[in-house]
């Protein structure tokens, strides 16, 4: 296992280098001059090449990106340009939104897919089991944006059963946590939409692939009941592939939040990266891309990990 | 030699008595386009989903001839009709504008900038994964670990980030998409060259004398073909979706040209009036990812000869 551990953990820092990379070249793909953006078109010449030579732009691209690696490592990602403070001050906080909005809709994600995919695997062809598939087929293809605006429209416009946008209520004396949650409901079922359908769809699929097996049978045969059957053995079995399709989950909730983030105007990376995007800011872009993409690949091999870790063949192989 | 060796032909000499015909003809395999076609037809949800996306391709393609108005030219009185006002089936827009129209035009910008990507993008992948799989060692180490990099990224968010650094317009929305897809495509190609790679049929090939060049172009890479074809149609779903989320952002197609997720995002301001804007093209969105992810589903069942009944 140790070894394992230390082959994967390895392994991922060329992969995160090589994200340092196209990140800071992805940057240099943009067409236009960055120092005449900065100082006008009425700039003149020699005005031109003082600020390029101080911001270090008259060096070559490999000095520019070590340099730039450097700071990042340090955790200073320059100055936002449209807002003129630290970047990592303006990305920290809304990380931690989009952290919270991420798990609330892992929550809904592992309650309904679990559920559903446990139900419907163990009753193969009932009423329950072709409903819930068709749904989630459904849902599966639903674009997590127009879902949002359903849900708007229905729950928080018409019905008025929740906030629309926003993550605290404005008029508000205090931030408290029933507020939060009762902000978070929306957008966290919008975020959550797809995945719980693929999750609803693997687990059922795991689960019947583990109930025919010989195992199983001598387990009825035994005279287990069935609910001992499917929590205390079929579940165990059929865990390793959910646990996995649930990790890479995570890191698909994260980057599709950025949609309800937008239609929900909830303060995360998402909205961050979009308005950013918009104002061309781009070292907060460049920042929250970073950032984003780091943690989902640490999630990733976190889900690796633990997969290996119940499951003794694959850290063998 | 060649008399140790007569040719095969002179083997077996051709027997008078029977038809040679008749004898192919009673034995003759179905041609793999007609196993094929047995197989998909026999799955019912699949073949009602090819219609659906034939019906759209179709309106997509004759759009100038059945659009029954002008999808950028609104009427004023009519703004935010409702669905069935007389000669508006499905309503009008914020501007005026039929969403009808607009819905069969936008169709063909949601439906070329999904395909597109995707027959480019398994193309090159194609082309890296048979190059990586098939010669290994620099090549395997310099094109897969390149890819793992682009593989790292959440998927929306490269696509946000390249779309939006390059700026609006199709070309950066079909660039932003190819470059998404190329890392798991690439992946499928790969597995299926190593696989494919080892099997028997390519060491007796290679006994036989057959140069590097045949083997890759005419033993590994119509073996390839199959699982990346079946993956690459699963996908086209997806990335309706997300090019339909791109241009919802305003990353993408620069309006008035309607497209699916531009249409979305102008019923936005109209919500709790006119809530039809965005639901209609939500609705176009999800048949026709569905019928795209369904049909994938049935291409690979029927694709695949342990999964043929």
């Amino acid at each position: 296992m140790l070894r394992y551990l230390a082959y994967r953990v390895a392994s991922i820092l060329p992969v995160l280098l090589g994200v340092s990379i196209v990140v800071f070249f992805m940057m240099k793909l943009i067409p236009g001059d960055p120092v005449e953006a900065i100082l006008g078109p009425a700039a003149s010449t020699d005005k031109i090449e003082m600020v390029r030579r101080s911001l270090g732009l008259d060096r070559p691209f490999y000095v520019q990106y070590f340099r730039w690696l450097g700071k990042v490592l340090q955790g200073d990602f320059g100055v936002s340009i449209a807002v003129n403070v630290p970047v990592a001050q303006l990305v920290w906080p809304k990380f931690w939104n989009t952290v919270l909005l991420t798990a609330g809709s892992l929550v809904i994600c592992v309650v309904v897919g679990l559920g559903v995919g446990i139900v419907s695997g163990t009753r193969q062809y009932s009423w329950f089991d072709r409903i819930s598939m068709s749904l989630t087929l459904i849902v599966a293809n639903t674009p997590a944006f127009w879902l949002g605006l359903i849900l708007m429209v229905v729950l928080a416009l018409r019905l008025g059963w929740f906030p629309a946008t926003g993550m605290y209520s404005m008029r508000a004396a205090h931030v408290t946590i029933a507020d939060l949650l009762h902000h978070m409901v929306l957008p966290a079922i919008t975020t959550a939409s797809v995945s719980a359908a693929i999750i609803a769809r693997l687990v059922r699929s795991s689960f019947l692939d583990v109930i025919r097996k010989h195992y199983v049978t001598a387990l009825r045969a035994k005279g287990l009941s069935e609910r001992a059957i499917v929590f205390r053995h079929a579940l165990k079995n059929a865990l390793p592939p959910i646990i996995n399709i649930v990790g890479l989950q995570i890191g698909y909730l994260m980057g599709g939040a950025l949609f309800t983030e937008v239609v929900f105007s909830w303060p995360g990376i998402g909205l961050q990266i979009y308005s950013s995007i918009v104002a061309r800011d781009l070292p907060v872009v460049q920042a929250a891309v970073l950032v984003t993409t780091f943690v989902f690949v640490l999630v990733n091999l976190g889900t690796d990990i633990v997969v290996a870790a119940l499951d003794p063949r694959i850290r063998r192989s | 030699m060649s008399l140790a060796n007569p040719p095969l032909n002179e083997a077996a000499p051709a027997r008078a008595d029977v038809d040679p015909t008749a004898e192919q003809r009673m034995f003759r395999r179905p041609s793999e386009w007609r196993i094929f076609w047995e197989a998909f037809s026999q799955d019912r949800l699949a073949v009602t989903a090819a219609a659906v996306i034939a019906l759209v391709c179709l309106s997509a393609i004759l759009a100038p001839l059945i659009s029954p108005y002008d999808p950028t030219v609104g009427d004023n009185n009519l703004r935010l009709a409702p669905i069935g006002t007389p000669g508006h089936a499905l309503g009008l827009d914020g501007q005026g504008r039929d969403i009808l129209s607009r819905l069969i035009w936008g169709g063909r910008v949601s439906l070329v900038i999904a395909l597109l990507p995707v027959a480019v993008a398994t193309l090159l992948s194609v082309f890296l994964g048979l190059i990586a799989g098939f010669f290994g060692g620099t090549a395997d180490m310099l094109i897969m670990r390149t890819l793992d990099v682009f593989f790292a990224f959440p998927a929306v968010l490269l696509a946000v980030a390249i779309a939006g650094v390059l700026g609006p317009g199709m070309l950066n929305v079909m660039l932003s998409i190819t470059i998404v897809l190329v890392p798991y495509i690439a992946r499928v190609a790969y597995m299926a060259t190593v696989t494919v790679k080892n099997e028997l049929f390519v060491d007796q090939a290679r006994v036989c004398g057959a140069r590097p060049r045949q083997i890759l172009f005419h033993h590994i890479l119509p073996n390839t073909l199959s699982p990346v074809i079946v993956y690459a149609s699963t996908l086209v779903g997806i990335m309706i979706v997300l090019g339909a989320g791109l241009s919802f952002l305003g990353l993408g197609i620069t309006p008035p040209k309607p497209d699916w997720g531009i249409m979305c995002a102008d019923g936005r301001n109209f919500l709790s009036v006119a809530p039809h804007v965005s639901a209609v093209p939500g609705i176009a969105l999800i048949l026709v990812a569905m019928s795209f992810n369904i049909v994938g589903d049935g291409l690979r069942d029927a694709l695949d000869p342990k999964l043929r009944k």
